[in-house]
């Protein structure tokens, strides 16, 4: 089981109280009406799908009910952060190096 | 297998050596939501300081809140004082917007004390305990079924959970009452 930390509650919590809610940082369209198909299908339906640290939304839903995000490794399923919903893309080359520096120091 | 429980019939659900299930008597509910700039003003119309972190609760005379995220709180209080709530609250809805709604059916709280209660919690729970001070209370899901957690002391809790969840619930506490106190 994952563990996860809820940026709202600040607490370290298991996976089931929370559920998965898709890619994180993907705007929807101010006029979903001036759109061609292809850029709206892109918009509904095209995810960047990478293999490693992925920026991703999560609802503590059986928690403070708050959607937040993460960044998570697919391959690892390693939480590298979480942080609140509206906060910028924090910057991933940092996260990797905390990341390498906790793992040298086991 | 889900037995028949009478809901409406506050007593005691199972007792072993190892813990006792209680259902309580039922309170008035309500489910407080606003955002920052109405929490003073609705603190002081409540006569209590509500919460802001996460788990805290407080309590002033019968009624006792808890906040359940940043702008969201659970007041319990006794049935005779829940029209004052309301008419608290709307006295100062102008300068603090708000939603407060009663929910006192909505839930019913079962009481779990004894030598083994955590014991019996990490049946459905898969929070550490450990890690819930007493005095606070948490939102957290029990074999599935959302519930209120609240740590009175070491080893007694108090349970909510929608009343639809509760046969399930309680069944379960049921058994682990039994199956703890065969050890």
């Amino acid at each position: 089981m994952l563990l996860i930390r809820c940026p709202y509650c600040e607490e370290t919590l298991p996976e089931m109280e929370f559920t998965y809610a898709g890619e994180a940082h993907i705007v929807r369209p101010e006029n979903p009406s001036d759109m061609s198909d292809e850029a709206w299908r892109d918009f509904l339906f095209i995810r960047s799908n990478v293999k490693g640290p992925h920026f991703e939304r999560w609802r503590h839903s059986h928690g403070c009910a708050r959607f937040f995000n993460a960044v998570r490794d697919t391959v690892s399923d390693r939480f590298l952060t979480t942080y609140k919903a509206g906060e910028p893309r924090p910057d991933l080359a940092s996260l990797l190096s905390a990341a390498g520096q906790s793992e040298s120091e086991k | 297998m889900t037995a028949h429980i009478n809901l409406s019939q506050a007593g005691v659900l199972a007792k072993s050596l190892a813990a006792s299930v209680t259902l309580l008597e039922p309170v008035a509910r309500f489910s407080l939501r606003t955002g920052a700039a109405g929490q003073a003003k609705l603190s002081a119309a409540l006569g209590l300081t509500l919460p802001t972190k996460v788990g805290q609760r407080t309590q002033a005379g019968q009624t006792e809140v808890l906040c359940l995220g940043p702008d969201e709180w659970m007041l319990h209080t006794s049935e005779s004082l829940a029209g004052t709530i309301l008419q608290a609250c709307e006295s100062v809805y102008a300068d603090a917007p708000h939603s407060l709604t009663e929910i006192s059916d909505r839930e019913v709280t079962v009481r779990i004390e004894g030598p083994k209660a955590s014991e019996l919690l990490t049946l459905g729970c898969p929070r550490d305990l450990d890690k819930l001070p007493v005095g606070e209370a948490r939102r957290t899901v029990f074999d599935g079924a959302t519930i209120i957690l609240w740590r009175d002391a070491a080893e007694t809790y108090r349970i909510d959970v929608w009343r639809s969840f509760a046969p399930h619930l309680i069944s379960l506490l049921q058994t682990g009452c039994g199956e703890l106190a065969a050890e």
